[in-house]
């Protein structure tokens, strides 16, 4: 089946573009040769659709574009398409991407790494554009990597970095790029794009081996297998998921050979920690505001700091768990909300507090759901999240509540 | 760039029919099963250079048991709804990888096959979708045994008017559950799809028909889609050596015509043809109804009601069993409809 690949015409110079963080994206598809992409749409995702679309009219890249009928298709497009041998992009957001949830659980058991873009968005009803992060939190357990998006630029380093991990061997398994609806999707920054010769030394031609579908390797995917086989099967998944924390570190550690970013560790990101008596703890575009308040925060003379996540699964326990030792609080922030859940708190504040159940020396971590439905985080509120942390810093037990921030009466 | 292609001729008769089996042992559908039969002969006709997906149901279930499969070709799931998806996300993956020299540019056959609940329920949107990508080549096969089989007989959109299924019992106080009537599954793809080139209704009781149907919706090319209407010991309620009587009599009462649209140009094929050319008389539908346990509790009435139904089809739809217009009598001269000529048109 070895055959001449043609060559694609490319520039070797490195530049700089306003982009929002769907347009890096669409870039990051144009730079990873994709074979095939299946777009429907649904604000704020499709933006990255349209972008796509412009290159494929311009001649800039070669991509079979498809416009779908509904988002299970779009999933299963390209869930198939990668079953072949192509390397696939696909993305949605909100219900949108709940409307494709089935194809979505079965991509993951499938072992199929295709990469998705999850453009937050809160779930209706009632109607909201925003963001809100329970819509790729939904597939938490299912086995999809789960990374998140600060600026276009880490958009599209994780977009380059998410075919690089998912298409390894060790992982094989689908990739949802968390981009905050609108906050990210749709606000330009200056991105810089890397040559094309740079990212073909990072990112290998996609290769199934012996799981190709193909007439020279008549294999049969997915039979039943039942309560004979299906327990021995989720336990390769899991040890996919264990791998895939080395494999983001060796991939995190070229990136940064090859294109000077990504940052101290690929898991974390911290903000004047160094010194940091209590951390804000949260992921996507609500660093800004919060790097705002703390720099307004350390003239008034405290000790604060910011430990953004990058990739929630895999949940980097053992990094994460020693970081936050350092701190005598952690005010952990959810764009989310998980109904019931222990403390009723967000899901990012009782993942936190199990990964440091164990730990002998723990910070007390309190809990804020904040800016649901795409609300800004405003300085106030970032004031009453820093206020209600060091309050709660000297008694453990004070942690055990979740409080809603910026909710009127 | 020439593409290799893998001829596909027309079936002459039984003695041309390829000996190769690519459906084999492995399975363990129930004994006289058309669906499986549908299976044998659809791999038949299309060869090895075929890849088959295959949406949740009974071809599923029963035919592919971890550490055994009865596919010789290349085999993989999908979801209930999702068979038009399959075959427009792997043709497409195909296209791409050989023009961009990833692949070796060959002809490789893209099957897709769902049920009745899978393609004429919940996949319709998908398939009707697939239909309109006339870029991508890949048939989708849509075995009909009229109920959702797999799961324990549950009525679907595909179960005839007044059967009885886990869904639909006949009561004490109510005889007919389900008084629906079948929904006209490849008539409504063949009006609602005119780049799809080739759409035809099959039955496995027509073994070459149905090879050679399938033979030119792979010819053909672009999206296609083939419907065959498979009898069901479990679901309908007979002994198992009927299947093949039954798949005739469905045909023979006119209940189930075969046809084929290519290009545009409807033929109907098989005993339907000779039918409606005035050759062979329509058998009551009755003789159809009386042998399977499923209509057991049907009236006169309800005989009546179907008689009434399928003679509707015969006698006042614009193309017989296909097309379920009647135009009023006053329109007649204007749009000057000659059935009869319909009938004859010739093969292309």
């Amino acid at each position: 089946m070895a055959v001449q690949v043609k060559e694609r015409e490319h520039s070797d110079v490195e530049t700089e573009q306003l982009a929002t963080g769907c347009e890096a994206i669409a870039e990051a598809i144009r730079l990873a040769d994709v074979d095939v992409m299946a777009a429907y749409p649904i604000r704020p995702y499709d933006g990255v659709m349209q972008a796509a679309a412009k290159l494929i009219a311009n001649g800039k890249m070669d991509v079979e574009y498809i416009v779908a009928d509904g988002e299970h298709s779009q999933f299963e497009i390209v869930k198939h398409a990668c079953a072949v041998g192509s390397r696939v992009f696909v993305g949605s957001s909100g219900v949108g991407w709940f409307y494709a949830f089935e194809a979505i659980a079965v991509t993951a058991g499938l072992r199929l790494p295709v990469v998705a873009i999850c453009g937050n968005r809160a779930l209706d009803d009632p109607g909201a554009f925003g963001t809100e992060h329970n819509d790729s939190l939904a597939v938490r357990d299912l086995g999809w990597l789960l990374p998140w998006a600060e600026t276009a630029q880490e958009a599209m380093d994780l977009a380059l970095m998410a075919w690089r991990v998912g298409e390894d061997k060790r992982v094989s398994l689908p990739v949802a790029i968390g981009l905050d609806g609108a906050f990210l999707t749709h606000s330009q920054q200056i991105v810089k794009i890397p040559t094309q010769a740079a990212v073909d030394k990072f990112l290998p031609r996609f290769d199934l081996g012996d799981r190709l579908l193909h007439p020279d390797n008549p294999i049969t995917i997915a039979p039943q297998v039942d309560q004979d086989w299906l327990m021995e099967i989720r336990m390769q998944n899991d040890q996919a998921m264990r791998q895939a924390q080395t494999v983001i570190r060796e991939a995190h550690a070229d990136f940064k050979k090859l294109f000077g970013r990504g940052g101290a560790s690929p898991f974390i990101d911290e903000y004047m920690t160094e010194d940091a008596d209590i951390v804000f703890f949260g992921q996507g575009t609500l660093a800004l505001p919060m790097k705002v308040a703390i720099r307004r925060l350390r003239k008034e003379g405290h000790k604060v700091g910011l430990v953004r996540l990058k990739w929630f699964r895999p949940f980097a326990t053992e990094e994460i768990t020693k970081c936050l030792t350092r701190f005598k609080a952690v005010g952990v922030i959810d764009r989310d909300y998980s109904f019931g859940s222990p403390y009723y708190g967000g899901v990012l504040y009782n993942e936190v507090r199990s990964a440091l159940y164990s730990q002998e020396k723990r910070p007390t971590v309190v809990g804020f759901i904040a800016g649901l439905g795409g609300r800004e985080i405003e300085q106030p509120m970032a004031q009453e999240i820093f206020e209600k942390t060091i309050a709660a810093a000297s008694d453990i037990k004070s942690g055990d509540i979740c409080h809603w921030i910026g909710v009127r009466s | 760039m020439a593409v290799e292609t893998t001829t596909l001729p027309q079936i002459k008769g039984v003695k041309d029919v390829p000996y190769d089996e690519l459906f084999v042992s492995g399975h363990r559908t129930c004994q006289g099963c058309e669906s499986a039969l549908v299976m044998r002969h659809m791999v038949k006709a299309s060869g090895p250079r075929t890849i088959v997906l295959g949406s949740t149901g009974c071809m599923y279930v029963a035919n592919t048991t971890y550490y055994t499969t009865p596919w010789v070709v290349p085999w993989m799931h999908t979801q209930l709804g999702a068979s038009g998806s399959a075959a427009l996300g792997t043709a497409a993956g195909l296209k791409v990888l050989m023009r961009k020299g990833k692949l070796k540019n060959e002809k490789i056959n893209v099957i897709a096959f769902c049920g009745d609940g899978g393609g004429a329920d919940m996949g319709i949107g998908a398939i009707s979708a697939t239909l309109t990508h006339k870029d991508y080549n890949c048939l989708v096969l849509l075995y009909d045994n009229e109920s959702y089989a797999n799961t324990d007989i549950q009525l679907s959109s595909q179960t005839p008017y007044g059967a009885v299924t886990t869904f639909s019992p006949s009561g004490t106080k109510k005889r007919l559950m389900h008084t629906r009537w079948k929904k006209n599954v490849p008539g409504m793809l063949a009006a609602g799809h005119p780049e799809s080139r080739y759409i035809a209704a099959g039955c496995a009781a027509y073994a070459v028909d149905l090879m050679n149907k399938i033979r030119k919706a792979l010819e053909l090319g672009g999206p296609t889609f083939v419907h065959t209407l498979d009898p069901c010991p479990k679901g309908w309620d007979y002994h198992p050596q009927y299947s093949q009587e039954l798949g005739h009599l469905a045909v023979e009462c006119g209940i189930w015509p075969l046809y084929e649209v290519m290009d545009g140009v409807c033929n109907l094929t098989g005993p339907t043809r000779q039918i409606a050319e005035g050759r062979k008389k329509r058998k009551p539908v009755y003789e159809y109804l009386k042998r399977q346990g499923r209509f057991a509790h049907f009236a006169d009435e309800d005989v009546e009601h179907f008689q009434a139904e399928v003679d509707k089809m015969w006698t006042e739809w614009l193309i017989p069993g296909v097309i379920p217009f009647t135009i009023p009598a006053k329109d007649q001269t204007i749009l000057k409809i000659d059935k009869k000529a319909l009938h004859e048109q010739k093969t292309a």
